[in-house]
């Protein structure tokens, strides 16, 4: 019997430890973004500084663009921060949103082999691109819907590609994310549009590098979006609103800017207040 | 070697440096994946026990229906779970999604199965044994079912034990119920799966290696635990 | 106790196209009856049958008065808990309350010399001990049958002995004892009538000192002289 008394509160224990959850209810908002500025590191720099100034917590769940906007339709989250201008105009439209705030913008770069086998080098991202298509060389693109897909696809077809034409053994659609698409192209020595940020976080390079930057078509802006309470009521409005607001402001203007990986600057804000 | 030369000696750092980031990422998953076991054991070894002494009808179905789910994809369960605590979901009123409570849910469905269907496989060997007995003493089979469930109590921790080793390996469910948001949801898989897409491959192996570390040693206790049970009670 | 106390009609188990229990009549009314017969004969299932552990699929039982029962099987089968708590086990499902399962179970185990083994491991016990134990569970429940299934078949003669005697002890406490046993002493040394069965069918049914000395059947004749060298 003493056994059993002993297993009981054994049970009860892993109870309790399971139960002891961070109940503490704290002030915080859910914010849908993307892959990208999760991954280049910038909300780990941004996010405890307006915590701070705030006392709102941040809770960000990272995805493609594509799906953090599906993510804040089923009413998911409160704020939206992501970077693919059509969609997110498309979501407001539908009247998901409230506002689209632009907040700063990045560039993508073309990533490929050192070597270049394709001779994609060059500032001229559709030149760049038809050489790629030319050579069959091996391209990985993330096809997840993500912003980044989304200027892929585009590029190509100001590139004068006509991809599902062109598609080949040479055109991998791998449908990750940023950092899984990189490490294919890494393992397989491939050409992939990449947005700079990531790709400066990213460690497992292997033989790639930079082979197309500083076409001005290369801008990737992000903007900022209240989700509409209109559609869905439990939208935290004020601190939705609080962090949007920051983000924008001169102050959160500056932290933007200040985020730098290896002294090199990452986003460059550019808020019209 | 040098592959795994580099993360060992990173595990090794966030270990002995007692990274509190990192604690807090293993207490995290423990919490997460005891209770979800917790759960599943409550509800998953009467299940199991009733499967393999009761007469019903359906029963073979259903034998054959949780043997199945043993193989539920995580994906899947968590795609389910995520449309359930969705706000615009049946269940979004409670505004679980993206919590640690979504990935016990998560966690619960995915291994509930599995204990029930180890459950019945350790009963039902007990049961050929007791049959006779237990039910010379007058027992109904429910009070036999309760009684199995007692007396393979050691036995039974194996099978508790495979479920937490499912729930606390498993990525796909924590990742899409529980958002992998950082110090909220984000438990040692998901913190795996981030560090191998940012490319840190030798600090996502590192985090492997702790993952290995955690499972081994709850093994070890248990399978001690068991010894001693064998040794203690025959 | 002359009337009988169990009528047997008829009664056949047939599983598949083997008929394990052909057709069997009997009237049981003395108050310690051993079944003997070869291996493969029925006696346990006929046991079975009438503890209610198997359904017949023909014929029926007949009990003048309802017995409550208890049954003994050739291995023990221990829960994994102390001794005294498989003895509480059996009255708890009666649903005695629980000072009165250990008062019992106490007093049982005191009958099979087990009181200062109460606390121990019931599986850790040595066979002849665990058999013990299971007497005491199904002594406790004060049965008015007792039914025994070759209770001594893996006990060293020590142990086998030990057993015979608590045998003997519950048949003197009034218990009705029906059992079976490869061990013809055994079955002369506590059975008042033997009934001898065979494929399934009753062959003999006599007083447990003619059948040892004349039979009355060739069968029971050849059964005696092989089991006795």
């Amino acid at each position: 019997m003493i056994t059993r008394r002993l297993f009981c509160s054994a049970l009860a224990a892993i109870g309790v430890l399971a139960a002891t959850a961070s109940h503490a209810e704290e002030r915080f908002i859910t914010v849908a973004s993307t892959t990208s500025t999760e991954q280049s590191g910038l909300f780990g720099h941004l996010l405890p500084i307006f915590e701070k100034t705030s006392g709102i917590k941040v809770r960000v769940v990272a995805m493609g663009t594509g799906q953090a906007l599906d993510m804040a339709r089923r009413g998911d989250a409160d704020v939206v921060f992501v970077h693919d201008k059509a969609a997110e105009e498309k979501f407001i439209g539908e009247g998901f949103g409230v506002k689209r705030q632009e907040v700063m913008y990045n560039d993508f770069v073309v990533i490929g082999p050192k070597a270049d086998p394709a001779k994609a080098a060059g500032k001229d991202i559709l030149e760049g691109l038809r050489r790629i298509e030319a050579a069959k060389a091996p391209f990985v693109s993330r096809g997840d819907k993500s912003g980044t897909h989304a200027a892929e696809l585009r590029y190509w077809k100001l590139a004068g590609v006509d991809l599902d034409k062109a598609k080949g053994a040479w055109y991998r659609d791998t449908g990750s994310g940023m950092g899984p698409a990189l490490n294919t192209a890494s393992s397989m020595n491939a050409y992939i549009l990449a947005d700079r940020g990531t790709w400066l976080n990213f460690k497992n390079r292997g033989d790639l590098g930079i082979i197309v930057e500083g076409d001005k078509r290369l801008f990737n802006q992000y903007g900022v979006i209240l989700v509409n309470p209109a559609k869905h009521p439990h939208v935290k409005v004020a601190d939705g609103q609080k962090f949007i607001d920051w983000v924008v402001s001169a102050d959160g203007q500056k932290v933007i800017a200040d985020y730098k990986i290896g002294g090199e600057q990452l986003f460059f804000p550019n808020a019209q207040r | 070697m040098h592959e795994f030369n580099e993360p060992l000696v990173t595990a090794w750092q966030l270990v002995a440096g007692a990274d509190a980031r990192l604690a807090d990422i293993v207490l995290l998953s423990l919490r997460v994946s005891l209770t979800a076991t917790l759960i599943a054991c409550v509800a998953g070894m009467p299940i199991g026990a009733l499967l393999a002494v009761g007469r019903f009808p359906g029963r073979r179905t259903l034998i054959v229906l949780f043997n199945g789910l043993m193989g539920l994809p995580p994906v899947v369960v968590g795609l389910l779970i995520y449309l359930l605590l969705s706000r615009a979901g049946p269940l979004g009123q409670f505004g679980l999604l993206f919590s640690p409570s979504a990935m016990v849910i998560a966690q619960a469905v995915l291994v509930t199965p599995i204990v029930a269907a180890l459950t019945r496989q350790v009963i039902a060997d007990e049961w050929t044994e007791y049959r006779e007995q237990l039910r010379s003493l007058g027992a109904s089979r429910s009070r036999a079912a309760a009684t199995l469930l007692w007396d393979g109590r050691f036995s039974l921790l194996t099978s508790a034990l495979a479920g937490f080793g499912r729930a606390i390996a498993e990525v796909g469910a924590v990742m899409i119920v529980g958002g992998n948001i950082d110090g909220v949801t984000r438990v040692m898989t998901t913190t795996i799966a981030l560090e191998t897409s940012k490319g840190d491959l030798p600090l996502a192996l590192a985090l492997g290696f702790i993952l290995i570390a955690v499972v081994l040693a709850l093994n070890a206790v248990a399978y001690a635990l068991r010894g001693w049970a064998e040794r203690h009670w025959g | 106790m002359s009337a009988a106390w169990l009528a047997v009609d008829r009664l056949s188990l047939t599983e598949g196209s083997t008929r394990i229990i052909d057709d069997v009549s009997l009237q049981l009314d003395a108050q310690r009856t051993v079944v003997l017969g070869p291996n493969g004969a029925g006696k346990s299932t006929l046991l079975r049958l009438i503890h209610g552990l198997l359904h017949p699929t023909g014929g029926s039982l007949r009990w003048p008065q309802a017995l409550t029962q208890a049954m003994v099987f050739q291995r023990p089968v221990m829960l994994r808990t102390t001794a005294l708590a498989n003895v509480i086990y059996g009255l708890k499902l009666k649903g005695y309350p629980a000072a009165e399962c250990e008062r019992r179970a106490r007093a049982a185990l005191a009958h099979v010399d087990l009181e200062a083994l109460a606390k121990r491991p019931a599986r850790l016990l040595s066979g002849g001990e665990q058999q013990r134990v299971a007497l005491a569970r199904a002594w406790a429940l004060e049965p008015e049958l007792l039914i025994l299934d070759e209770p001594t078949a893996s006990l060293d003669p020590a142990s086998s002995r030990e057993v015979e005697r608590i045998i003997k002890a519950i048949a003197a406490s009034g218990a009705r004892i029906l059992m079976t046993t490869h061990n013809l002493g055994q079955a002369r040394r506590i059975g008042e009538e033997i009934v001898f069965i065979d494929r399934g069918r009753i062959v003999e049914q006599t007083p447990v000192e003619q059948f040892f000395t004349q039979p009355q059947t060739e069968a029971a004749q050849r059964f005696l002289k092989e089991e006795i060298p």
